[in-house]
């Protein structure tokens, strides 16, 4: 469009306009910033698709990031390795699932693994009691955080199993109110 | 003739049908990809797959007949593809201050932002009612129209011209500006004007109403996505703990101290919701409740009375006032009503406050219950203005009367005194300066001025406020508070929270007033976009300056449509004093657009009659016929009763799907944990069971016969023998249901077939 940007061949932008839910100026905008996180490592030309990852500390501190609770969670669920180390893909990724445009299915899916401490595809108890330190910064007393988390598995739980599969999570989810924020 | 020699590479028409499918499926694929939750890597290589496939076979299906079309075809759906992420881009870099507000957001959190994104959709929806209002009738009347000074309506009045240009006048909206495109007065009624022939009364009668079409269904609209996004509120004691565990977090917090705010209402939040669970609130004393209750509410419509009253007591003052001399009267007294008005708004929402704390309701209650008294406030004190302006309208009609007499007399009079002077029949006109002509009292530009002056005041107060309350306040606070007796950070003043809900109503009914006052005022438009515009700037300056976080920091969403149904209300009720005076208020006889007719509309009735071919005025008196609005106005009502029946239908069928959800979930747990029944109906049936130690000793033979077939026997559990389903298996089922076997051994009942 006549931009002279020498960062991306206007395939991959294409590419990755198909692929996440960014515009072009957005997408350059994102790699900017992914730069900056860390400046030696990412190299500014990409038309290569050279394979450098950004490590999990250095993410976190995005001013976006850093007041978030969960960040650690978040950037772990993207990551491919699964311990926070993000390439541009994953990058990209993670705010296109994040950002406004993204559809609730899709932010469903993702919260759940978000939420998902421990990893194995349900939210169990210790999941739960982790999420809810978290949000409280472990102002709870120990006995009201069990209540808290026997309360909820109860509301949201269907099949009985006293933890929270995907369906669960999803059918207790998609109705509420302050789920898109 | 020997066949067409084919191409061994051309597929058969059946190869044919399904490759397209498979590319309509590939392009399906590629248009959904950024839904998919699959890594990016694979998305990217199943979209470069995807691509080189529809490529290559797009390219296939192309050969044989028509294939120059096709691939014309293809290249354009491609060029399309491409303008339409071109338009996309340009549409998202469009969207103006969406910096500032993402910056106000990720400070405040996104309740105050959603005060600003509502903000700028006002703006939107303004600047769309200028362009109509300015492209349709302003510019034509000054491009086309005759200029300043020509007309009498166009000209300041000989007695007002040493005074036309003071400041005092011109803040009142007389002198010059009385006599400008701002007010309804200076808009000739000549049918036709320019070399377009453009008929400026017809477009100001359609531009008025169409303003109203446009706010209709521009609300309308953005009221259907917001319900369809939100989704509704659901029963909200459903998932209480679930929500506020996985919900209340602000993904969009990206300040350390609102975050703190945050992580602190969160804890209380959880603390009040473990406090509501464990304890059941026993109403203490109800009969205190509902007292405290009802003296809150008298308490309250005195109040509403009140100012109502004295809204009415003030704007009959200003109407002696301006029938006197100007100069006697202090500013205060010439600003009276739109000074009182402004301070009702101010004052009253606080009492209100106070008052509700009478009455002890959850805080979500207090606030709707708030929320609708300054709604009732706004509305009732806009109404009495409005009363008592048409009070004021019908008296300057009825002066007007006189005034036409009085010119009908004067010109009477020349004709006389000319025709015996020079002692002709043939009359020539009176040559009279149009700034000497005896002037109508105009009572629409009257109406006009009234809006704008109180849109002007409202504008005034509303920054003041800002200024003193927010502004001068911090100041005070941080630089007093190195030599004052107490903290005054954490204290009494301490810093202003934004007051979200006071903004917005007050957004609502700025809004309104301009939808009012647009039809008399055609520059009110204009004038709320530079409201809107400065407001954007000066909020959000301010709010990031002056304000702290919320210590409640609470979320945007559910109160987003509430917000715009009171829009809808306010435009329903702006609509009917516009409607009310088209269709009965006869227009001045020399000022404005409709000037000369009987009633406005009849400017639509003259186009159509003249303008029009012939048949399209049969339509419209075909149209109009009773006998056909009385069916229609029955279609309409029917539709509306058959589309009530359906919805509620389908609430009951979601209400009865629900309950059957909760009990399968209710028996699938108890069963898992060997408990009895806990829901009311299972229990019931249980003990609708034969008892069993009823049953008579099996003494005589004849008794077999009547205890019914398959009733439970002796020996039974009852427990376990309650649910007549198998048990739920584990696994997935995937072999056939086996061959029937018997009832479960347990069951000592007669086995049917046997004696």
């Amino acid at each position: 469009m006549g931009n002279k940007q020498t960062i991306f061949t206007d395939e991959q932008l294409d590419a990755y306009q198909d692929c996440t839910f960014f515009t072009r100026k957005e997408i350059l905008r994102l790699h900017g910033r992914y730069h900056e996180l860390a400046p030696h490592l990412v190299p500014m030309d990409y038309t290569n698709e050279p394979d450098c990852k950004v490590p999990l500390a250095l993410i976190v501190n995005m001013p976006e990031l850093k007041e978030n609770p969960f960040r650690n969670r978040i950037v772990e669920s993207f990551s491919e390795d699964g311990m926070g180390n993000l390439s541009f893909n994953e990058f990209v990724d993670m705010f296109s699932v994040l950002s406004e445009m993204a559809p609730r299915e899709l932010k469903a899916i993702y919260a759940f693994k978000i939420y998902d401490f421990n990893v194995d595809n349900y939210l169990c108890k210790e999941d739960l009691e982790k999420t809810l330190n978290r949000l409280t910064k472990e102002e709870l007393t120990p006995e009201e955080v069990q209540l808290v988390c026997e309360k909820a598995i109860e509301e949201a739980d269907l099949d009985g199993d006293s933890k929270l599969s995907f369906a669960d999570f999803e059918n207790m989810i998609t109705r509420a109110p302050d789920f898109l924020r | 003739a020997s066949p067409v020699a084919r191409d061994s590479s051309f597929p058969s028409s059946g190869e044919m049908a399904a490759l397209k499918e498979e590319v309509e499926e590939k392009k399906k694929l590629i248009a959904t990809l950024r839904n998919k939750p699959w890594r990016m890597k694979r998305r990217l290589t199943l979209l470069k797959e995807a691509q080189d496939f529809v490529e290559k076979f797009e390219g296939a299906l192309g050969k044989g007949k028509g294939r120059k079309l096709f691939a014309f075809k293809v290249m354009m759906a491609k060029k399309l593809i491409k303008l339409k992420r071109d338009f996309e881009n340009f549409k998202t870099a469009c969207i103006p201050w969406e910096g500032k507000i993402k910056d106000v957001e990720s400070h405040f959190g996104s309740s105050v932002a959603s005060y600003f994104i509502f903000l700028r959709w006002m703006y939107g929806l303004n600047m769309v009612l200028l362009g109509l209002m300015f492209g349709l009738v302003v510019v034509p009347e000054v491009l086309m129209g005759l200029p300043y000074g020509s007309i009498p309506r166009k000209t300041v009045p000989r007695e007002e011209q040493a005074t036309a240009m003071d400041y005092s006048t011109l803040t009142d909206f007389e002198g010059y500006f009385k006599y400008s495109i701002l007010f309804y007065g200076y808009y000739n009624n000549e049918r036709q004007i320019g070399l377009l022939k453009f008929r400026l009364p017809l477009s100001y009668l359609l531009v008025g109403v169409g303003i109203f079409g446009y706010s209709l269904m521009v609300v309308i609209r953005t009221m259907a996505r917001n319900a369809n996004e939100g989704g509704d509120g659901g029963d909200e004691g459903d998932f209480t703990f679930s929500w506020k565990m996985f919900t209340s977090w602000d993904y969009l917090i990206g300040n350390p101290e609102t975050a703190d705010n945050k992580y602190a209402s969160i804890t209380t939040s959880f603390k009040e919701s473990i406090v509501d669970e464990q304890m059941n609130q026993k109403d203490e004393n109800i009969h205190l409740r509902r007292f405290l209750r009802v003296l809150a509410n008298v308490l309250i419509l005195c109040s509403l009375g009140g100012s109502g009253y004295l809204i009415y007591y003030v704007v009959k003052r200003s109407q002696v006032f301006a029938n006197m001399n100007k100069d006697d009267l202090t500013w205060m007294e010439k600003n009276e009503v739109e000074f009182v008005m402004s301070l009702l708004g101010l004052v009253c929402p606080p009492l209100f406050e106070a008052i509700a704390e009478l009455e002890d309701y959850h805080p979500r209650i207090a606030l709707k219950w708030q929320l609708g008294r300054i709604f009732a406030l706004f509305l009732g004190n806009l109404y009495t203005f409005l009363f008592a302006l048409f009070d004021e309208v019908n008296a300057k009609l009825e002066s007007e009367k006189d005034i036409k007499n009085a010119t009908i007399l004067a010109l009477n009079e020349y004709a006389a005194n000319y025709s015996s002077y020079y002692n002709t029949t043939n009359v020539p006109p009176q040559n009279v300066h149009p700034a000497d002509v005896i002037r109508g009292p105009c009572w629409e530009t009257a109406v006009g001025k009234e809006f704008v002056k109180l849109t002007v005041s409202d504008i005034q107060v509303t920054y003041l406020t800002i200024l003193v309350g927010d502004f001068l306040r911090a100041v005070i606070v941080r630089f007093l508070n190195y030599c004052w007796c107490w903290d005054l950070e954490a204290g009494f003043p301490s810093y202003g929270e934004f007051d979200i809900s006071g903004n917005v109503l007050g957004l609502i009914f700025n809004q309104g007033m301009i939808w009012m006052g647009a039809f008399y005022a055609p520059g009110l438009v204009g004038l709320n976009i530079l409201r809107l515009l400065s407001s954007m700037y000066y909020q959000t300056w301010a709010v990031m300056c002056t304000n702290v976080p919320h210590e409640r920091v609470f979320k945007a969403s559910g109160s987003n449509n509430f917000y715009m149904g009171l829009l809808l209300l306010v435009l329903f009720l702006s609509l009917l004093p516009v409607v009310y005076t088209i269709m009965t208020l006869s227009p001045s006889f020399d000022c404005g657009p409709f000037s000369g007719q009987e009633k406005m509309y009849d400017v639509v009735m003259e186009t159509i009659d003249q303008d029009l071919p012939a048949f399209i005025g049969n339509i419209f008196v075909y149209a109009t016929n009773p006998g056909l609005i009385m069916p229609a106005v029955l279609l309409m009502v029917l539709a509306l009763y058959y589309l009530n029946a359906v919805s509620k239908g389908y609430q009951q069928a979601n209400i009865d799907l629900k309950k059957k959800m909760q009990m399968a979930r209710e028996e699938e747990k108890n069963r898992r944990n060997n408990k009895d029944s806990t829901n009311q109906v299972m229990k019931d049936l249980e003990d609708l069971l034969p008892n069993k130690s009823l049953i008579p000793p099996p003494a005589e033979e004849d008794r077999s016969p009547k205890v019914k077939p398959g009733a439970a026997g002796k020996g039974v559990h009852l427990q376990r023998d309650v649910s007549l389903a198998a048990p739920n298996p584990r696994d997935p089922v995937t072999r056939d249901p086996g061959p029937r076997r018997g009832p479960p051994e347990n069951a000592r009942g007669p086995q049917p077939g046997q004696d």
